[in-house]
């Protein structure tokens, strides 16, 4: 049975709460009131209570931000910076995070129950890493010259897109904030941030560490707003360049569709997943439950790349059963600023019921339930950690992506199988495989169709490294330098040559 | 005066070939299609129908889909080494040029293009884009990374799958190619749909396809209409990408297509309304035949045409002069005449457009130079047309006409001439001609467009990338950067222990 806060530091918690600085749209420089005046509520999923009142941003706000945004491209400074300057104020902005991180991670704990201490010594140290792998490349975008095939000089230039739109979810509010503004803001490209109507407080938050960090007016602006409003404004807008869009698959279609009704701008998008976790007889079972748990429960299962299916090899079936009960039993559901917990609350209570009828769901069409289950008995958005067992390949809870605490363990035999098994989703995000052969190692990460293959680790993310999805977990890259192509445009130019003494 | 063809074929000395190929190609078979239906394809010169062709729907895009993506899951055509492609390539490029007369003869019939033009540059050049693929397949890198701790990362770039391509009319066999080269290079299978007006062509090289001995499956033709065919296209569950080149407003639908079915990427190539700048410093002689070219090019079907030709003030008036000289010497005739310049455009929808864009001009102020009538009883041959006095509110200024339509403005400065460039939905190429460097240099960067050709028009080289900024669509084609439309990117990462460096 998950061990549940003991209540001890419940009180002190409620009052660690936050002051809440900035409530406002962030547009060209300044903290403004929506057009229409009217705000909404951001919940604090621990109590269910409301934190604080936002400025809801609509399609008049939006046009005001992309006004902002299309000034600061055309006629503003940002783009005509050289790289070098452009670092200097991303490794600025860099720093005040840094500087910053306690509050920062703080925000994000009200706003998404995600762990306070997590954020402080990971999440927030690394999405100010990753401001700063991008601001290292601000200086080193380029083009080729070409081979052309008659007397003619022909180059590329990598031309920054211009005014970029990101829609980032709620999940990861600040790794997602700084993952989608870094490179764009590398590429000299402005920009509006349409951040989750769950989370907007730290993306508010960013906003004015940008400012201090010397980012000119109208080059980085946050609207916070609903999806259908703000979010639709921002997809169907006929003055902005370019959408990249982090969130569902549902959601990812109407952005989508919005950008091809539009004005046919380019959009990249990163959507759900089902990925699978798979191990070999030959894993070490220790480390592989913890992993196994670690892959289905971080961050309370809110993570697209989740290795929610857990394929099993026979022979080390009970084994592995056996550690994982052993192992489930440590984590703790609890507040998530006490430093003891695993996880907090799901995000609202329409996750939260999402996550629980999918539990039901799985019971209902047969699955046997091998832990946990059930909601916590307390106040708050909280569900023990859950494992189904016996679930087959046609349940709903195995197809379907639950974003939440539950994992669905399968039994397989050979290495065939499992490939065909784990291939057989719409998704394709990401896989676990767990093995230390050499030679199923490689056949499984070249046969499985996802962007990111873990061998012997989960989640193993790095800035360095290109995040995306196959399938309908979507197309387009994140991180590495990959990250930078959605927000440049290639450009050919190409002159006659006289007596060139090569070709 | 233009000189009208007369009809007779063999006074040109070509054989215009019997119709072959009429069905659709899938599966390493040339087949039927399901419902039985067929539709004619039409001789601009004339009007009258060619043959008539399997016309393909739902249900035969589902057969091709099939056999492609088996091709793709279970056959060797991805489990090939690259040079096991490139060997295929190379011979399909080598019964391309065998066969280049009866290709361009084909495809001279259909479109109305440049019989001699297609023989000695379009077909090989073909041919060509094949062989650079083919070149390009055992060259296909990932990277390793450099991870910020103990971790070894290297990216694989995988086949994306089975390709969907859907292609115009003005250029069929050259766009055929651009396409389903880089993505055979990369180990995808491949549906092709191409444009109802000019199937021909592509249902020979389907034959020549076979011929090399390309495994079954991993090059389908399917015929048919925009609506039913190329929409079971965009919207396949199957189908893991699909490239797009033709009109914006088919663009919208594809991409729709693709939203609303299984969130597939999709490339568009789409229209453009392209400004050549031409300053004082030009020479000008050779500005008009640049102009010249730029405008009337294929007849002025093509994507990158020169439609708005802004001449700097100081150049105007000698300029103007010149273009409307060599405009009207310019012949206009059969396309298997060596000597004529231009063919008939590709049907009577766009014929009947065109006329209705030069009548449209003249309503709405601009003034007639030359041209602007059709040139012939029968065919839908038009004159080549020069307007001056341009405004940039003009409808004719703004809409991409795709004809023989030359549209001249005046311009002042080379700020206001970037503006007026820029001030367009479309941003797919644009020319600058000036022997001055300070300038080329700018105004290359100002215009925010994909191709930006300096002292030249319409240069299109294999290693040159090539593709739209703004409404005229999104991917490049032509280059090694084409390859990464049919690759995917996976990261694959593992624990390292004891690594001597990080």
């Amino acid at each position: 049975m998950a061990a549940e806060s003991n209540g001890n530091g419940t009180l002190e918690s409620y009052l660690k709460l936050p002051q809440i600085k900035f409530t406002k749209l962030f547009i060209n420089g300044q903290f403004v009131d929506s057009v229409s005046g009217r705000t909404f509520e951001t919940i604090d999923p621990r109590t269910g209570e409301v934190i604080a009142n936002i400025a809801e941003g609509d399609k008049k706000d939006v046009d005001l931000a992309v006004q902002a945004a299309r000034d600061a491209f055309d006629h503003g400074p940002w783009p005509r910076l050289p790289g070098v300057e452009r670092r200097k104020i991303l490794m600025k902005f860099a720093d005040l995070i840094d500087e910053h991180t306690e509050e920062l991670a703080k925000l994000d704990a009200i706003d998404a129950g995600k762990l306070v201490h997590l954020a402080k010594i990971m999440e927030i140290p690394e999405a100010a890493e990753t401001l700063r792998y991008y601001a290292g490349a601000a200086d080193k975008i380029h083009g080729e010259t070409l081979k052309m095939s008659r007397e003619l000089q022909g180059y590329t230039l990598h031309e920054p897109m211009g005014v970029v739109g990101h829609i980032i979810p709620w999940n990861f509010p600040s790794t997602m904030f700084t993952m989608k503004v870094g490179p764009a803001l590398a590429a000299g490209c402005t920009m509006i941030v349409k951040p989750a109507e769950q989370t907007p407080l730290s993306a508010l938050y960013y906003a004015h560490l940008a400012k201090l960090a010397g980012i000119p007016d109208g080059v980085l602006n946050v609207v916070t707003g609903f999806g259908h409003t703000a979010g639709a404004a921002l997809s169907s807008h006929m003055d902005v360049d370019m959408i990249s869009f982090t969130g569902s698959t549902e959601v990812g279609r109407l952005v989508m569709q919005a950008a091809a009704t539009s004005n046919l701008k380019p959009v990249c998008l990163e959507l759900g997943g089902k990925s699978p976790f798979m191990i070999f007889d030959d894993a070490d079972v220790d480390k592989v439950a913890e992993l196994a748990l670690q892959g289905s429960y971080f961050n309370k299962g809110e993570i697209c790349v989740a290795g929610s299916r857990v394929f099993v090899q026979e022979g080390i079936y009970v084994k592995f059963l056996i550690k994982l009960k052993e192992k489930v039993k440590n984590w703790v559901v609890g507040d998530p600023f006490e430093p003891t917990s695993h996880y907090g609350p799901q995000v609202d209570k329409k996750q939260y019921e999402r996550v629980l009828s999918y539990i039901e769901k799985g019971k209902k069409e047969g699955a046997t339930l091998f832990h946990g289950g059930k909601a916590l008995d307390r106040k708050g958005y909280y569900i023990e950690p859950t494992i189904f067992i016996d679930v087959t390949d046609d349940m709903t809870i195995a197809k379907e992506e639950i974003f939440g605490p539950v994992m669905s363990i399968f039994k397989f035999k050979t290495v065939e199988e499992v490939i065909k098994r784990a291939n057989a989703s719409k998704y394709g995000l990401a896989a676990g495989v767990m093995t230390n052969d050499l030679n199923i190692a490689n056949t499984v990460s070249r046969s499985i169709r996802a962007g990111a293959i873990w061998m012997n680790c989960y989640f193993a993310f790095d800035r360095d490294s290109p995040y995306g999805g196959y399938k309908m977990s979507g197309f387009g890259r994140d991180l590495g330098m990959d990250g930078l192509k959605k927000y440049l445009q290639v450009k050919s130019v190409v002159t006659p040559i006289y007596n060139s003494p090569w070709l | 005066m233009a000189i009208e063809s007369n009809g007779k074929k063999t006074e040109f000395s070509v054989m215009i070939p019997d119709v072959k190929f009429t069905k659709l190609f899938i599966n390493g078979n040339f087949v039927d299609s399901v419902s039985g239906k067929t539709f004619e394809t039409i001789d601009p010169r004339t009007g009258d129908p060619i043959a008539r062709i399997a016309e393909g729907d739902t249900e035969d895009v589902d057969l091709a889909v099939k056999a492609a993506r088996e091709a793709f899951d279970n056959g060797p055509w991805p489990r090939l080494p690259g040079q096991g492609r490139r060997r295929l390539m190379m011979k399909l490029a080598d019964l391309i040029e065998q066969n280049v007369e009866e290709i361009a003869a084909l495809e001279a019939l259909e479109a109305g293009k440049l019989y001699s033009l297609l023989k000695n540059m379009d077909i090989p050049a073909a041919a060509e884009t094949l062989r650079y693929y083919a070149g390009a397949a055992d060259k296909i890198h990932g990277e390793t990374l450099k991870m910020s701790r103990d971790l070894q990362g290297y990216t694989l770039c995988e086949p994306i799958g089975v390709v969907g391509v859907i292609i115009p009319w003005n250029y069929p066999c050259n766009l055929m190619f651009i396409k389903f080269a880089p993505a055979l290079a990369a180990g995808c299978t491949v549906v092709v749909k191409p444009s109802e007006e000019t199937s021909l062509s592509a249902l020979f090289c389907a034959h020549l396809v076979k011929e090399a001995g390309f495994p079954d499956g991993v090059f389908n033709v399917v015929p048919g209409y925009g609506h039913t065919a190329g929409a079971a296209i965009s919207s396949h569950m199957d189908i893991d990408k699909v490239t797009f080149t033709g009109s914006t407003k088919v663009g919208r639908l594809v991409m729709v297509a693709a939203a609303k079915s299984n969130l597939k990427p999709v490339s568009l190539e789409l229209g453009g309304k392209n400004p050549l700048i031409v300053c004082d410093d030009a020479d000008v002689e050779t500005a008009a035949t640049i102009v010249l070219l730029g405008s009337l090019w294929n007849k002025g079907e093509l994507c990158v045409s020169s439609s708005r030709i802004l001449i700097q003030e100081g150049i105007y008036e000698e300029l103007s002069k010149k273009l409307v000289e060599k405009a009207q010497k310019w012949v206009v005739g059969d396309p298997f005449d060596p000597r004529t310049q231009q063919g008939p455009q590709v049907n009577q929808v766009q014929f009947d457009k065109i006329l209705s864009y030069i009548e449209l001009g003249k309503a709405e102020g601009a003034t007639l130079l030359t041209g602007g009538k059709r040139c012939s009883e029968r065919g839908f041959y038009i004159e080549p047309t020069i307007f001056t006095d341009v405004q940039d509110h003009m409808r004719i200024a703004k809409e991409e006409i795709f004809g023989p339509v030359i549209s001249l403005m005046k311009f002042k400065t080379i700020e206001e001439a970037i503006k007026r460039a820029n001030a367009t939905t479309y941003g797919l190429a644009a020319g600058i001609l000036t022997k001055d460097l300070n300038i080329a240099n700018t105004v290359s960067r100002s215009i925010r467009a994909g191709s930006i050709w300096i002292n030249c028009y319409a240069v299109f080289d294999r290693d040159c990338p090539y593709g739209g900024y703004k409404m005229s669509g999104f991917g490049r084609d032509l280059g090694m950067k084409a390859l990464d439309q049919y690759l995917q990117v996976k990261a694959v990462v593992t624990p390292l222990y004891n690594s001597p460096w990080l």
